[in-house]
């Protein structure tokens, strides 16, 4: 069974923003669903290879040559807010992770 | 065949205006109205671009006169699934997380109907990002089943069906990741094709589960989604998912020549709950086709069952990860917070209505580290035992035909549960879980007036087969002239 | 407390690194917007770049082909089928909510660098060389960061090592290598300034002659070769003083701020991250065939190592001359043409004109090895035109000088200045019989035992031919004439 912490860590790490009706709707729907899947588990899938893509297929590869794009205008059209040509978003703390 | 154009297929539309019969500009007029008069009870469509067809059905009219070659689709009006990325036109995959964005490109699609002439009325209704079987998850509106309006009309293209069956398009694209294309079209009478995967290039198809997503037409008749499928399929460079295959000539197969084919019937699509009268168009269906020398089959799929549980693991991961974009950041609608991470919360509590909320938790869920090879990966053997499944029954048969759902058009508000409404999509999981070309063709109708759907279920990249067994069904049992009669004395 | 060095007999640390190479490519690793530095804001993109929906990845073959030089040359074993992934997280330098990378299943694995230290050449292991987008630029403004998206889809390969090195020192000398190796390759302008060499540590420290690793502390923004040294040598310090006043350390991440010399560890509940990696479905794997890799390997320079081993051991070169050559693969190259040009001997004389008379007039003119004036022909003819005598040493550099500057050929300027040695053995007996018969007296005391004359005659000799004399020749034959 799905405990409202889990479904809390779970909510965080997706960043939604659900209220206290949601998360507990939200349990039991889950809850319930996972519950339904649970047949999964009990098949025979031993050197079964996971079917990542629908097609076999080799990555494609393209020329390195540059193409002409988005104009910064058009890549900032409708973005929420902007000074100049940088996008704003609210102050970050943390250094940058890649 | 009518005179005023609002039901004429697709290939009289075109005959008619390269003829000079009838000019694009009225064709695309005529249409133009009857939205207008029709669709605020019918909600198929969530923006109409006037302007902009009627620009394009100008230039259709000025190349005829000026005896430049007309395209294909030349002045054929088309409807196209909101997912589907247009420039300058306001995109917003039925969701409000993506409020007032306006696309600076085109999808590969809509590159190619432009350039085949086709005519863009507008944008129809979905799921929010296609998820949901009934089009009631739109975060805009509801769209009304033509046949009678107290009635969904399908999903997630629940919008490109209605509109297609109402005559409010001739034809209409829509997506496809678990039957989102074959059930409403299913649902609204028309014919739903979903290609094979990797047949029609993903680039600007706003992706739900970028594993199983596929472009298809829906359409009034085979010949029609034949004649759309032949204009957007084809190898491209930006989809490193799209096939290098040849692209045959589609709308030549519709002849309604099935002697000799085997068609498999697997066991497993037929003894669950259906409906009876399902059960009874399926039955006149195969005896129709065993009357035009079809050969039929009894094979089986044994792991049918497990289709469901895959698919609801394999979808919502991926579009749990697809969906990370929208946050508020760059563009669509951003919620203020007290820091970052609010930000990042609220937008996207407040973008996103239940059901893709939901699907996001289910997915995050099956890729949490520890519970990934319980889940998705686990999924994706089940997906490979489909798959295996289906090579082993195309050995013996070239398609395969089942009920496109185990019921007709359900009543809004129908579904108690979130699992009541997935367990309607039993029918067309597997196609999309073994990347499979799936048509939906409509047989017969049901005592309370209601169109049902026929699936055939094809080789990989063998659409051919599929659209010479739909065609078929549809000379045999099809719904000939009957049109839906639920909307504005239709 | 116990002090630093002392606790460091005990204790050992242990060092891992992640280092991110920019790549050299014209366009981004999944769409064809430009890399080019230093552009305005957000004028390098593209939809997909910009995370929009609908967009789709396509790979950018430089991308492998700069990659397989660096597995290759790293003695890696390539994946013939490797994968891409997404690891997610939310951040705004990062458009998509993930980034493409690769898991479990990289490009490169099991390779290694061998870096030269000071004592030996120490081979470090690498776990993985793996594929991946850079993310954008975030720059904070009080209340407000700024978010540009010009860096984003930049391609990058990480480069992560075993958890085997034990000093700063170490860290910084593979840094250095690794930094040299990929200019080398020509695969990265590596410059650390622009960020397009990048380091993570991971420190920890463990009790001498133990085998398991101690808890390891991850520093991140490390940007500078005096960083790299700094910034590990504070965590060894910060690590042992906490154990020894009886304190554990946590795993953690920790920022280091140059400005302040210093690390603090990054705000826990952010990182409290699962990535959730799985293979991107819009991405088939990447297939390595046999054409590609043979393509590769033929066009592989021999690398840095190898030539300071061939300098030593056939070119007869001083470990540190041979070490400044291979510090530069411009400067190797040249040795190496310039060596060929002149068939034969070692390469010391060589060696020693490039590094002096070469090195020094390319930094008064601030210029680069690649950009001289004097190609490396044309200074093989010089020195050959001093080891066989024609000129003197001291002749020469007014040649090289002048044909530095005025590009013509060292042979023609000797020519036309007339300032051949003279090793012609008659014509010198010849002169060296005149002076003497003209100071005899001086050739008597000489004899009888007065050695400081020998100079003067020698100076004699120089005067009488105007300086030409072939010295080497013009003193074997006075020791003769003088009778000793
Ligand atoms: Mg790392
Ligand atoms: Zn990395």
């Amino acid at each position: 069974m799905l405990t409202r912490k889990e479904v809390e860590e779970i909510a965080f790490l997706a960043r939604l923003h659900l209220d206290d009706d949601e998360l507990e709707k939200m349990q039991g729907e889950l809850g319930a669903m996972l519950e339904h899947f649970g047949v999964i588990a009990g098949v025979d899938t031993t050197d079964i290879p996971p079917m990542t893509h629908a097609v076999p297929l080799e990555l494609p590869m393209r020329l390195d040559v540059v193409m002409p794009s988005l104009t910064t205008e058009e890549a900032l059209t409708g973005t929420p807010r902007r000074d100049g040509d940088l996008i704003v978003v609210p102050a970050i703390i943390v250094g940058t992770e890649s | 065949m009518s005179s005023s154009p609002e039901f004429w297929t697709v290939t009289d539309t075109v005959k008619r205006v390269a003829s000079g019969e009838i000019s694009a500009v009225r064709a695309v007029n005529t249409l133009i109205s009857r939205i207008t008069n029709l669709d605020r009870e019918l909600g198929a469509y969530l923006s109409t671009d006037e302007t902009g067809a009627l620009r394009d059905a100008a230039e259709v009219d000025r190349r005829r006169k000026e005896n430049i070659p007309l395209g294909p689709l030349a002045g054929v009006p088309i409807a196209l699934k909101d997912n589907l990325v247009t420039r300058g036109i306001p995109t917003t995959a039925g969701s409000k997380i993506l409020q007032g964005w306006v696309p600076p490109f085109d999808a590969t699609v809509v590159e190619k109907l432009r350039a085949a002439g086709a005519v863009i009325l507008g944008k129809a209704n979905l799921d929010e990002f296609g998820m949901g079987s009934s089009t009631e998850r739109s975060a805009y509106k509801k769209t009304r089943n033509p046949w009678d309006t107290s009635r969904v009309p399908g999903g997630s293209s629940g919008g490109s069906a209605a509109a297609v069956a109402a005559g409010l398009a001739a034809a209409s694209l829509g997506t496809d990741t678990g039957g989102s294309i074959r059930q409403p079209a299913a649902f609204c009478g028309v014919v739903g094709l979903k290609p094979t995967y990797g047949r029609v290039s993903r680039w600007g198809v706003i992706a739900f589960a970028s594993s199983l997503d596929q472009v298809g037409p829906l359409t009034r008749t085979v010949k029609d989604a034949a004649l759309v499928l032949q204009v957007i399929a084809g190898h491209d460079l930006r989809d490193s998912t799209s096939l290098d295959a040849p692209v045959p000539a589609f709308a030549d197969a519709a002849t309604g020549d099935v002697k000799g084919m085997k068609i498999g019937l697997p066991k497993e699509y037929f003894e669950g709950a259906i409906d009876a009268d399902i059960r009874a168009a399926l039955d006149r269906t195969i005896a129709a086709l065993k009357d035009k020398g079809a050969l039929f089959d009894d094979v089986s799929l044994p792991h049918t069952k497990l289709a469901l549980p895959a698919y609801y693991l394999v979808a919502p991961a991926e579009a749990s990860s697809n969906l990370a974009r929208y946050d508020g950041i760059r563009y669509g609608k951003r919620a203020e917070g007290t820091d970052l991470l609010d930000v990042y919360r609220k937008s996207r509590g407040a973008g996103f209505g239940p059901e893709v909320k939901r699907r996001i938790m289910l997915g995050t869920y099956a890729l949490r580290s520890g519970y990934y090879e319980a889940y998705y990966k686990k999924a994706q053997q089940i997906r490979a035992l489909i798959k295996r499944d289906f090579d082993e029954v195309f050995a013996k048969v070239d398609v395969v035909l089942t009920p496109t759902t185990p019921t007709v058009a359900f009543r809004f508000n129908a579904k108690a549960t979130p699992l009541d409404m997935y367990l309607g999509d039993i029918f067309t999981l597997a196609c999309n879980l073994a990347g499979l070309p799936g048509m939906s063709v409509p047989c017969g109708i049901s005592s309370d007036g209601l169109p049902i759907g026929a699936q055939l279920l094809g080789k990989p990249l063998d659409e051919v087969t599929v659209i010479r067994a739909g065609s078929a069904i549809e000379a045999a049992v099809g719904l000939g002239e009957r049109r839906p009669a639920g909307i504005g004395g239709i | 407390m116990a002090e630093l060095a002392q606790l460091l007999e005990d204790w050992e640390p242990v060092i891992g690194l992640e280092v991110h190479v920019q790549l050299a490519t014209a366009t981004k690793i999944f769409s064809p917007s430009a890399t080019t530095f230093g552009a305005p804001a957000n004028s390098l993109t593209d939809p997909l770049v910009m995370g929009m929906p609908g967009t789709l990845p396509v790979f950018n073959r430089s991308v492998l082909e700069l990659a397989l030089r660096l597995g290759v040359a790293t003695g890696s074993q390539i994946r013939s089928k490797s994968r891409f992934a997404r690891k997610h997280y939310f951040y705004p330098d990062q458009p998509k909510g993930y980034q493409i990378s690769q898991f479990d299943e990289p490009l490169c694995e099991n390779g290694h660098i061998d870096v030269i230290l000071a004592g030996a050449v120490k081979r470090v292991k690498l776990e993985r060389i793996h594929l991946e987008e850079d993310a954008g630029k975030n720059t904070h403004v009080g209340a407000v960061s700024h978010v540009d998206l010009n860096r984003a889809g930049v391609p990058l390969v990480e480069v992560v090592t075993a958890p085997e090195l034990t000093s700063s020192e170490e860290a910084a000398e593979f840094m250095r290598s690794l930094h040299r190796l990929v200019r080398w390759l020509e695969i990265s302008e590596a410059d650390m300034e622009k960020g397009q060499l990048r380091c993570d540590a991971n420190v920890s420290v463990r009790l001498r002659g133990e085998d398991r690793l101690g808890t390891r502390t991850e520093l991140k923004n490390i940007n500078s070769f005096k960083f790299v040294q700094n910034a590990i040598d504070h965590e060894i310090a910060r690590q042992l003083r906490l154990i020894d006043s009886g304190g554990q350390v946590q795993r953690e991440t920790r920022l280091w701020d140059a400005t302040l010399g210093q690390s603090a560890p990054m705000r826990s509940k952010e990182e409290a991250n699962d990535y959730r990696y799985f293979p991107d479905p819009d991405l088939p794997p990447l297939v390595v065939d046999g054409a590609t890799m043979a393509n590769i390997l033929r066009a592989l320079p021999e690398l840095p190592a190898a030539r300071f081993e061939r300098y030593q051991k056939m070119q007869n070169l001083s470990a540190d001359d041979a070490r400044t050559l291979v510090g530069d693969r411009a400067l190797a190259d040249y040795f190496d043409t310039a060596i060929k040009a002149r068939p034969g001997d070692t390469g010391r004389t060589i060696a020693n004109w490039m590094l002096t008379e070469l090195l020094g007039a390319l930094n008064a003119g601030g210029i680069t090895v690649a950009q001289s004036p004097m190609p490396p022909e044309r200074l093989a003819a010089l020195v050959v035109l001093v080891e066989t005598g024609v000129i003197s040493g001291k002749i020469g550099k007014e040649i090289f000088e002048e044909s530095y500057r005025t590009g013509e050929e060292p042979a023609a300027i000797v020519q036309r200045r007339g300032v051949q040695q003279i090793s012609d053995e008659p014509l010198l007996t010849a002169i060296i019989d005149s002076v003497v018969k003209r100071h005899q007296k001086q050739a008597e005391d000489y004899a009888s035992g007065k050695d400081g004359l020998f100079g003067f005659f020698v100076g004699q000799v120089m005067k009488e031919t105007q300086g030409r004399a072939n010295p080497v020749m013009a003193t074997e034959l006075l020791h003769k004439r003088l009778g000793r």
